[in-house]
């Protein structure tokens, strides 16, 4: 693992809690029920405080002056290396839990290797305190997901259309590439076989309590991670980078 | 003055700080403040912020710092992230106040598991003490706090979420 990698890696932690924190806050003024309102822009500042240490923690070890809000702000849409699927739009309530029952998933199996290993002990410090958030957004979202699968005959249509939709951008998360390969080597971040395994066993359990049918696994959507993105990228950046871009050390 | 001094010193200004979110509790009760030391003849008060985008922690480091430069004007916070914040460190000062306040105590952060399997967990409400509530909501008003109803009383209320 180069330095390099080490970088890139805590970069892509960071791009992801971003990206979908970001996402979420839009639900700000929207959520469908005040409580609900409330729940998902609580996960949204928790992810966007996790993205916050982890690129504080980046622009550190970068060692070029750059702090959280040069990473956030100051780079452009093929600069960022998040997941396709954190990225994808809010569309309904149910794709949007849909969406986070995925990450979330995902994320709670990554953080949870990431508290062990030792490479990084910032790192471990930073994910100790993320994984006791997402295990309370992970029991959310997985209890939305189920609610509405067992719920009526319209939240169980329209959710299993979320699943479905969605479903393509999953499986980019276990592909891995050179900086997941290198860094899995030196005992930086999880091996993505062993990540998929635990995701799949959780995501099944899940969907089979909200008797929902998993889709079949077919072509899955790739290229966030080599910064190559769906267009809504590109545009929610372009809405969250408007202010520091037009006015630079703009402050409150 | 010795370094021992100063340092007994300092703790009683960082003692005066409270939080702005839960304004009738210190950060000393909260379990904010992990120690204070003196680094290169200069006053370093350690906090751990309670929850990774807790907007509060910001407002807490420069209260704290404000407070220790009345008497040392070199004091300094510094913010670890390691080991993570655990409601376990709260005071047992801090929970009867935050029942007065009718926000239920977190009970031993170990034991919460009840939620995250999807078991109803019984919280008992701060008003009436019946243990006929229910929960609203993960999510309350801050990170921190869960909101629940008493089916007794009627009265919502806050629950400090153990993480």
């Amino acid at each position: 693992m180069t330095e390099a990698q080490h970088l890139q890696a805590i970069l892509r932690l960071g791009d992801d809690a971003l990206v979908l924190g970001q996402r979420l806050s839009e639900w700000c003024g929207h959520g469908p029920i005040l409580e609900e309102d409330i729940a998902l822009t609580n996960v949204a500042l928790d992810l966007i405080g996790q993205a916050r240490n982890l690129y504080t923690l980046a622009g550190n070890l970068e060692d070029q002056g750059r702090d959280e809000d040069a990473l956030a702000f100051f780079r452009t849409d093929r600069e960022f290396q998040n997941h396709l699927l954190v990225e994808q739009p809010n569309g309904h309530f149910g794709d949007t839990v849909v969406r986070q029952m995925f990450y979330d998933a995902f994320a709670l199996e990554r953080y949870a290797f990431l508290t062990r290993q030792t490479v990084d002990p910032d790192l471990a410090g930073i994910a100790a305190k993320a994984v006791k958030e997402l295990q309370y957004h992970w029991g959310h979202s997985s209890q939305w997901v189920i609610r509405l699968g067992d719920g009526t005959e319209e939240s169980r249509t329209k959710v299993q259309e979320s699943v479905d939709a969605l479903w393509g951008y999953t499986g980019e998360m276990f592909m891995a590439d050179d900086v997941d390969v290198a860094c899995a080597e030196a005992g930086l971040l999880p091996d993505l076989e062993g990540v998929q395994r635990a995701w799949t066993a959780r995501v099944a359990e899940c969907l089979s309590q909200a008797t929902l049918s998993q889709p079949e696994v077919g072509w899955m959507q790739r290229g966030g991670k080599q910064g190559i993105h769906s267009e809504h990228l590109s545009f929610m950046l372009a809405e969250m980078q408007v202010l520091p871009r037009t006015y630079p050390n703009a402050s409150w | 003055m010795t370094d021992a001094d100063r340092i007994t010193r300092a703790w009683t200004f960082v003692r005066s700080v409270h939080d702005p979110e839960l304004p009738y509790l210190t950060v000393e009760e909260m379990g904010m403040v992990r120690g204070v030391r003196v680094d290169e003849g200069q006053i370093v008060v350690t906090l751990t912020p309670t929850y990774s985008g807790c907007p509060a922690t910001d407002v807490i480091s420069e209260d704290v710092t404000s407070a220790v430069r009345a008497v040392e004007p070199g004091a300094r916070v510094e913010v670890v992230l390691s080991p993570a914040w655990t409601t376990d460190w709260i005071l047992p000062s801090a929970h009867e106040k935050m029942r007065e306040h009718g926000i239920a105590p977190p009970e031993q952060a170990s034991a919460d598991r009840a939620f995250l399997t999807g078991e109803g967990k019984i919280i008992p409400c701060p008003r009436c003490g019946s243990r006929d509530t229910k929960m609203v909501s993960a999510f309350g008003s801050t990170a921190c706090k869960a909101h629940f109803t008493c089916t007794s009383c009627l009265e919502p209320f806050e629950h400090f979420k153990c993480i």
